[in-house]
């Protein structure tokens, strides 16, 4: 059955005409372009995802991982998942102790083997950043093998490390410099603050499925 | 494989319509919300040479997807396949059904969690599913509160934004366990997320739709806020997506132009909180992710709207809903008076097309033909150039017309009525007899007989003049023609 229908569906679709209009690719402008210095784009940034109650924590290219796990305690965060051969992983990996907490969960197992812990016991997640979008504030994640889906979606906080050089003007230049359609990954993710609804009489609230808190670490 | 349920008799859009108008809370609650959504909207684009441009662009590729649209579904297929997908095909609702639950049985999967998704909405899946002994769960929260009370979306985008907070709070007190009454919109959310974060943890299965399929790179991209879209794509070992045949789009930087006119259009975003890029399933060495990804492409009537070379318009849309919001009489009546999968203006349009104008003729008149809409809309859908339209196929079908039920709408009384007018009009002397016959009748025809009734009964009966225009002209030395 499933292949009939394919076949009738294609069929009815190449013996309909033509559309009415003409296509008119060809004069079409090009889609509004935003060029920004590099301090412009990055508050341009800051200001969009503010504008969501994205949280911003400032840090150096050393010191990044003293001021995160600093926040975290602070925050009184016990648990937090990170990828251990995430491309910051190590890094964020010196600066907790063993022992002292808050303590890191090593997202390196699959997860049916971690999804008890991941949806109960875990206070943040921890992922880096591909890139990100200035124009719509928007973080570029690609969840990979060493950093999974689940870390920026499941833990009530998400703490994202953001290289401000890494900060592009749009997603269509994002998509067009860094070749996406070259290669795309099994997900791709956009991620322009915390979880947010405003299905109740368009009421704006907060962590609805997703983290309640996205903390973004400006480096 | 199910049987398709025989058509229940047409709905009354007329008597829908008039309930819905003298029920304050449905006006007031839409009113609220649409003064909200179009405020919000105007916002994002306040320069209209950006919007222009942008509108342009938007409705450039979704023509193109669709001049190649048999081409782009077979490279979609192939990319999906080869990236590991299922790819499935379903000409009617019922097959598109059978193939979920086939997907679901597969699995032993009993419990499903959904993302919002309007094909599933013509698909009556949540029903479906139930009676074969599968909960299906909506988890966007609109979705999920209209779910408990045993109704159907009202707003494609906001589908419980005909309830207030009171209506939602008293529904969860009654229906969800442990819940206590509050209309604290935060503490509401909170229960959701209490409920609904176990529900993702147990689901064998999750469900969404598609908003744009990437031809290019087989890649299917989800357009959310709540997170909700993500939990039922990543978490369970299955996902299934399902789309309309006319989500494709041709490359991947197609998306940007046509995601950013959506969310602008749509809630007034920049952009939504989550853009969800799915191109395959759990990779070796992936520890998340579900391990199958299912692709079901339903064609549900889409293809006969395809068919029509003006009609075939009607399958830019993306969805976003700003017609809706910016229609007068769709603000007044709400969402359930069309009685409809898709409400407003692009209901209006494509409904009859998938239901046939035989049940729904009425739909296309329930417009005044602002034209709101159609200057809205963000991929240039001549919404009102089409309703008249299907007026036109519903009373007089064109020659070879191919509109499901053309003809469907037509009626004796409106024949004779025109066919009078137009005798009148070709000739002097009935013209004549007619304007006098009208004058001195007139005052002897009670205010409510009849087919006037349909005017008289909210509005007073028209009085005719003591004279005619002709009669005045003719005084003023107009000659005649």
């Amino acid at each position: 059955m499933p292949e009939s229908a394919r076949a009738a569906i294609l069929g009815r679709l190449r013996a309909a005409a033509g559309p009415a209009l003409p296509l008119r690719d060809a004069d079409l402008p090009d889609l509004p372009s935003k060029k920004w210095s590099f301090a412009e784009r990055v508050s341009q940034l800051r200001r969009s995802m503010a504008a969501v109650r994205t949280e911003f924590l400032d840090a150096t290219e050393e010191g990044w991982p003293r001021t995160v796990r600093d926040f975290l305690a602070l925050q009184g965060a016990k648990r937090i998942a990170y990828g251990p051969s995430g491309p910051d992983g190590p890094a964020l990996a010196s600066a907790f102790h063993l022992g002292t907490p808050p303590e890191l969960v090593p997202y390196d197992r699959p997860v049916e083997e971690l999804k008890a812990a991941l949806f109960a016991d875990v206070d943040a997640g921890f992922t880096s950043t591909r890139s990100a979008i200035a124009e719509t504030g928007t973080l570029v994640v690609w969840p990979s093998p060493a950093e999974p889906r689940l870390l920026s979606l499941v833990p009530p906080i998400h703490v994202a490390l953001l290289r401000a050089a890494t900060i592009r003007d749009t997603f269509a230049e994002t998509l067009r410099v860094e070749g996406w359609a070259l290669g795309m990954p099994a997900n791709a993710l956009l991620i322009s603050g915390p979880s947010k609804t405003a299905d109740i009489e368009q009421t704006l609230a907060y962590g609805v499925h997703g983290p309640k808190r996205l903390v973004v670490v400006l480096v | 494989m199910s049987a398709e349920s025989p058509a229940p008799s047409a709905p009354d859009f007329h008597a829908a319509s008039s309930k819905a108008l003298r029920d304050p809370s449905i006006r007031a609650n839409f009113r609220r919300a649409m003064d909200g959504l179009m405020s919000k909207r105007a916002a994002q684009f306040p320069d209209s040479v950006e919007w222009n441009t942008l509108r342009a662009i938007a409705a450039s590729v979704r023509a193109r997807s669709l001049a190649k649209l048999p081409e782009l579904l077979e490279a979609l297929e192939a990319k999906c396949v080869a990236n590991g997908l299922k790819v499935h095909w379903a000409s009617t609702t019922g097959e598109a059904n059978a193939i979920v639950l086939g997907i679901l049985r597969g699995h032993g999967a009993t419990r499903l969690v959904k993302g919002k998704s309007m094909v599933s909405e013509e698909m009556h899946l949540n029903d479906f599913l139930a009676e074969n002994g599968v909960e299906s769960l909506e988890t966007d929260l609109g979705e999920y509160i209209i779910q408990l009370d045993g109704e159907t979306p009202s707003h494609i985008i906001m589908p419980a934004i005909h309830k207030n907070r009171q209506q939602i709070a008293r529904l969860f007190g009654q229906k969800i366990r442990d819940a206590v009454y509050t209309e604290d919109v935060d503490a509401l959310t909170a229960t959701a997320r209490r409920v609904l974060r176990q529900k993702f943890f147990e689901a064998e299965a999750g469900l969404s739709g598609v908003n744009f399929a990437v031809a290019e790179t087989g890649t299917l991209c989800l357009v959310e806020n709540e997170g909700n879209g993500r939990m039922s794509t990543h978490v369970p070992p299955v996902h299934i997506a399902v789309m309309g045949l006319e989500k494709v789009v041709e490359r991947l930087e197609d998306v940007p132009p046509l995601l950013t006119v959506l969310t602008r259009s749509a809630t007034g975003q920049p952009i939504s909180t989550y853009f969800n890029m799915i191109t395959a399933p759990r990779g070796p060495g992936e520890k998340d992710g579900p391990r199958e990804i299912h692709l079901v492409i339903l064609d549900n009537g889409r293809s006969r709207i395809f068919s029509d070379p003006e009609l075939q318009v009607t399958l830019r849309c993306i969805r976003c809903g700003a017609c809706m919001n910016h229609c007068p009489v769709y603000t007044r009546i709400g969402g359930h008076a069309y009685e409809a999968i898709y409400p407003g203006p692009i209901g209006m349009v494509l409904t009859p097309q998938t239901e046939g104008l035989a049940r729904r003729h009425e739909l296309p008149h329930a417009s005044s033909l602002c034209h709101a809409c159609a200057e809205i809309c963000p991929v240039e859908i001549p919404i009102t150039r089409l309703l008249v339209r299907l007026r036109k196929e519903a009373a007089r079908p064109s020659p070879g017309s191919k509109v499901l039920g053309a003809g469907g709408g037509r009626s004796r009384l409106e024949d004779l009525a025109w066919a009078g007018w137009k005798a009148a009009h070709v000739s002097p002397l009935l013209y004549q007899a007619m304007t006098t016959l009208v004058r001195l009748a007139s005052p002897l025809i009670p205010s409510k007989f009849g087919p006037m009734k349909a005017w008289t009964n909210v509005r007073s009966k028209p009085r005719p003049a003591r004279r005619t225009l002709h009669d005045l002209a003719r005084e003023k030395g107009v000659p005649d023609a």
